[in-house]
C-alpha cells in the first residue's frame, strides 16, 4: 500500500474518523452560525427594499439557500450511496443515511417559506406548479430513503437499500433545476447565475451568498455530527465504542 | 423598530418564514444529539448485561 492508501484508510477507519468529526463538528456549526448572523443582518437591515415586492422579498434570503441546500445535501447523499455501493465503503454508507434528515430538513424550510412568499405574491400558499411539485417529490423521496433505512433491521443491509433508492431518485434532481425553465411555470425563473450576469442588486446578492455558505458549512456540521452516531452503531460490539459508552456514564 | 417588525405590512409572511428556518434547524442540530445519548445507553445496556451474565457463568 502507498502512503497515500493507507492515509485514507486511517482516515476511513470508524474511531479515527470518529474522533476527527467530533474535533471539527462544533467548529462548522460555531461559523455556520456566525455567518448566518451576517447574513441575516445583511438581508434584514441593510439590503434595500424591492422595489416591486416590497420587503416581502427577505425570504428570499432563507428561501434560496435551502433550496440549493436541498438539491446539495440529496447530491452528496447519492454520491456517497453510489460510491457505498460499487466499493463497500461503510464510512460512504454511513454518510449517505446522515444526510437524508438534514436535507429532508432543508426541502421542508424550502416548502414552507415558499408558501408564506406565495400567499403574498402569488395570491396563493401552493400551486401544482412544476418546481413546486419536483420539490415536494424531493421531500417524498427523502422520506422514502429514511424510512426505507429505518424498516430494515440489518444496518448494512438497510443502507444498501435506502441507498438504491436513492441513487434512483437523482433523476428528479435535473427535473428541480430546470423545471422553471423547461415548463411555463409561476415560479420564476432562477436569479443568482453561475454562468452570466446576476438579476440581482449587490447590496441583496451579498447576504445571499453568505447564508449559502453558512447552510452549507451547517450541513458538513450536521454531517459529521450524525455521522459520528452511525459509526458508534456501527462499531457497537468493539472496544473503542464501549469505552466511550462507558467514560460516558462516569462523566 | 416597529417599522421593522412591520415589514411593509409582509411581517406576517416574513416572519414566520425566519421563525420555520430557525426552529427547524434547531431542531435539526439536536435531534443527533439526542441520539447520540441513546444510543451510547443502548450500547451500554448491552456491555452491562453481558458482564452480568458472564458474571454468572452462563453460556450465552
Amino acid at each position: 500500500m502507498n502512503a497515500l492508501t493507507l492515509w485514507f484508510h486511517k482516515i476511513g477507519s470508524p474511531p479515527t474518523f470518529y474522533r476527527i468529526a467530533g474535533a471539527l463538528a462544533p467548529w462548522c456549526y460555531g461559523i455556520a452560525l456566525l455567518l448566518g448572523l451576517v447574513a441575516l443582518y445583511g438581508g434584514l437591515v441593510l439590503a434595500p427594499r424591492d422595489y416591486q415586492q416590497g420587503d416581502a422579498y427577505r425570504i428570499i434570503f432563507i428561501h434560496v439557500p435551502c433550496a440549493w441546500m436541498s438539491l446539495f445535501a440529496y447530491f452528496f447523499m447519492a454520491a456517497n450511496a453510489f460510491v457505498a455501493l460499487v466499493w463497500r465503503i461503510k464510512l460512504s454508507e454511513i454518510l449517505a443515511m446522515a444526510s437524508a434528515p438534514i436535507g429532508a430538513a432543508f426541502t421542508f424550510i424550502t416548502l414552507v417559506t415558499g408558501s408564506l412568499w406565495g400567499k403574498p405574491m402569488w395570491g396563493t400558499w401552493w400551486t401544482w406548479d412544476a418546481r413546486l411539485t419536483s420539490e415536494l417529490v424531493l421531500l417524498f423521496l427523502y422520506f422514502g430513503v429514511m424510512g426505507l433505512y429505518a424498516a430494515i433491521e440489518d444496518r448494512r443491509q438497510a443502507a444498501r437499500a435506502a441507498g438504491f433508492l436513492a441513487l434512483i431518485g437523482i433523476v428528479n434532481l435535473p427535473i428541480v433545476h430546470f423545471s422553471v425553465n423547461w415548463w411555463n411555470t409561476l415560479h420564476q425563473g432562477s436569479t443568482v447565475r453561475l454562468m452570466g450576469p446576476s438579476k440581482i442588486d449587490s447590496a441583496m446578492i451579498w447576504p445571499l451568498l453568505t447564508m449559502a455558505l453558512a447552510t452549507h458549512i451547517w450541513f458538513f456540521g450536521s454531517v459529521l455530527a450524525r455521522t459520528r452516531i452511525g459509526l458508534l452503531e456501527l462499531d457497537a460490539g468493539k472496544d473503542w465504542v464501549r469505552k466511550i459508552a462507558l467514560d460516558q456514564q462516569r462523566a | 423598530m416597529s417599522e421593522f417588525l412591520s415589514m411593509g405590512g409582509y411581517g406576517a409572511y416574513v416572519w414566520p418564514s425566519y421563525a420555520v428556518f430557525f426552529l427547524v434547524l434547531a431542531a435539526e442540530a439536536l435531534a443527533p444529539r439526542l441520539q447520540r445519548r441513546r444510543v451510547l445507553a443502548e450500547i451500554r445496556g448491552r456491555v452491562q448485561r453481558r458482564a452480568a451474565r458472564d458474571g454468572r457463568g452462563e453460556t450465552p
